[in-house]
């Protein structure tokens, strides 16, 4: 049961990207009961600054091919270069970050190997089949969130999954494997990188989910961009971030970035408190694993109300600008 | 001049699930749910259409899908699509995105000789972002993933600008290129009247609406379908509303107050 990892580095920090590690972890524990290996695929111009982190969470070795030409995705060359690695490597599972950048490539891959690919697990284990090896047993949302589908790849080689950042919980570090990195030799061809990247800025504000243990988001009954500011007040005055459902992001009164959900960020803070949200399916597959769920909202039947702790029905403008009072005083 | 592609493809409205789509255990009726076009396969459409407004070049749009997916070609005539064409076959029911791709780079490489094909980034009912990378790989095209913007296009390169996740990108690609195409790229635009009343009554097999299938495109059965599907649905469960313990608070100051003594417990406990 041998696992490939993609792994890819933040180009802006130059660090590891958060998924990397998750699923070096979870491909370990997927393949250490029948002494499979974990292998991770590079490709960029340099590797990652914290690369060796990945050995002390379960990454037996590390392929890489560094080249000046690879610092930006090149879709083409990217691929070719990962799927040299993965001919090679032969494995039984390759894992991919669902990040932009490993939702380009591993299709791409998966169409050249002509092998099967599933998205965005939220699940994933080995099992017997039909008393006929072992599969990977793939869980993922679908139709909006509103059915879970167990997908499988039998007859197939290698099964291929991509994972969203923060789904699979990070472990305590395992004893740590020495580290073995190990460059890659192949040859390149020129014709593989056809884009060109004029220019590459930095998204200026960066919504921090992952530090933050409180989060205050709203959704389609806050009403309007102007009244958003109230949950940035209350945010403030808490000391959180600021989220939003799919609903609010599409009528234009928070950013996508601070989209949380099936096709937003999945958060899972100490407090989350849903303001105006009514709760859909997809909603909650990004923030029902909270700590402790708050509910602020009009209608006492909205299904937010069955996954929350407390609650409270009434308009969040009201009680919001209270709340903002009283944490002063009390505070 | 350039000939542009745009995949377009029917589905269930996930996005506004209403009570009437809900079975009494809780559960979605999927067939209870309307059929629309895929939201960011208009902006993908909307894309090309602005390239028609400025170079004056064709855009022809393809779905794959049932008999009812006319729909969707007629939607695209309506907004100003020069051919449709529907690839229809009972051998393409339960085809995974593998497969999907197969037939729908069949289709493209059989109806014209295209530079640029345009797609929405993900369809709402599986979300899975893969047919149009996909389709890339098996044409031999560039790929350009999450375009948010199309900043620029001549007769050798297309500038567009690329959601990077942690950063913003302009990319100048040459051609032959396939594009998927997020929400943010543009708004879509309303169907023209004179479109409508021209095409109001086509149907599928009419000289406006071709239908190809599997014979048409020349392709190999065993690639399609679920034969042609490496990826197996195993199992499937419906989510379903869970209660909680929910402690609801009065809704005045007192219970508002009370809500805030019980967060700043939390959030001390959460501070340590």
């Amino acid at each position: 049961m041998k696992t490939v990892v993609f792994i890819e580095k933040n180009p802006v920090t130059g660090k590891l990207r958060d998924v990397s590690i998750e699923l070096s972890a979870k491909a370990h524990s997927l393949v250490a009961p029948y002494r499979g290996e974990v292998v991770g695929a590079f490709v960029g111009d340099r590797l990652p600054d914290d690369s060796d982190l990945l050995f002390d969470y379960g990454l037996n070795r590390l392929l890489y091919v560094n080249r000046p030409e690879f610092k930006h995705l090149h879709s083409i060359a990217y691929k070719n270069v990962i799927e040299a690695m993965i001919k090679n490597e032969d494995p039984d599972i390759v894992l991919f970050g669902a990040t932009h950048m490993g939702r380009d490539v591993a299709p791409l891959i998966s169409s050249s190997l002509a092998t099967g690919l599933t998205a965005d697990c939220t699940q994933l284990h080995i099992d017997d089949y039909k008393g006929n090896g072992k599969l990977l047993y793939q869980v993922r949302p679908a139709f909006g969130g509103n059915i879970l589908a167990t997908i499988i790849t039998p007859g197939h080689r290698p099964m291929m999954a991509t994972v969203r950042e923060g789904v699979m919980r990070l472990p305590e570090k395992n004893t740590p494997n020495p580290v073995d990195t190990e460059d890659f030799t192949m040859e390149f061809d020129k014709s593989w990188i056809k884009s060109e990247f004029l220019n590459v800025v930095p998204k200026a504000r960066k919504v921090n989910f992952k530090s933050s243990n409180i989060i205050v988001a709203g959704g389609a009954g806050v009403g309007g961009k102007e009244n958003f500011q109230l949950l940035y007040q209350l945010a403030d005055a808490l000391g959180g971030e600021v989220g939003a459902s799919r609903a609010a992001v599409d009528f234009g009164f928070a950013d996508k970035d601070r989209q949380i959900g099936q096709t937003g960020a999945v958060v899972r803070p100490k407090l989350y408190i849903a303001c105006g949200i009514s709760g859909s399916i997809q909603h909650r597959a990004g923030m029902a694993e909270s700590n402790k769920i708050i509910a602020i909202n009009t209608d006492p039947d909205a299904p937010i109300f069955g996954i929350a702790h407390l609650g409270i029905v009434e308009d969040l403008k009201t009680v919001i600008p209270m709340m903002v009072k009283y944490l002063k005083e009390e505070g | 001049m350039k000939k542009i592609a745009v995949l377009v493809k029917q589905v269930p409205d996930t996005a506004n699930i209403t009570g009437d789509a809900m079975k009494e255990d809780g559960t979605v009726n999927r067939a209870a749910l309307p059929a629309v076009f895929n939201p960011e396969d208009l902006n993908a459409l909307e894309m090309g259409l602005e390239i028609k407004d400025k170079l004056g070049c064709e855009v022809q749009v393809i779905t794959m899908g049932p008999p009812k997916a006319v729909e969707v070609l007629k939607q695209s005539l309506y907004m100003g699509a020069d051919k449709v064409y529907l690839i229809s076959d009972r051998k393409f029911a339960g085809s995974d995105t593998l497969a999907t791709s197969y037939v729908l780079s069949g289709a493209v490489k059989h109806i014209d000789n295209f530079d640029l094909i345009l797609a929405g980034r993900q369809a709402i009912d599986g979300d899975t972002a893969q047919v149009g990378p996909q389709v890339a790989e098996k044409l031999g095209f560039n790929l350009v993933s999450y375009v948010t913007r199309l900043i620029d296009i001549d007769e050798n390169t297309l500038t567009v600008e690329r959601d990077g996740e942690v950063q913003v990108e302009t990319v100048r690609t040459p051609y032959p290129v396939l594009l998927t195409v997020t929400q943010t790229a543009n708004t879509p635009r309303y169907p023209n009247a004179l479109r409508m009343l021209k095409y109001f009554r086509a149907e599928s097999g009419d000289p406006a609406i071709p239908v190809l299938t599997i014979n048409d495109l020349g392709i190999d059965p065993a690639a399609c379908g679920l034969d042609g599907s490496p990826t197996k649905v195993h199992k499937i469960k419906s989510i379903t509303l869970t209660g909680g313990s929910l402690k609801l608070y009065e809704n005045n100051s007192a219970g508002v107050m009370g809500l805030v003594k019980e967060i700043i417990k939390d959030y001390v406990e959460v501070s340590e």
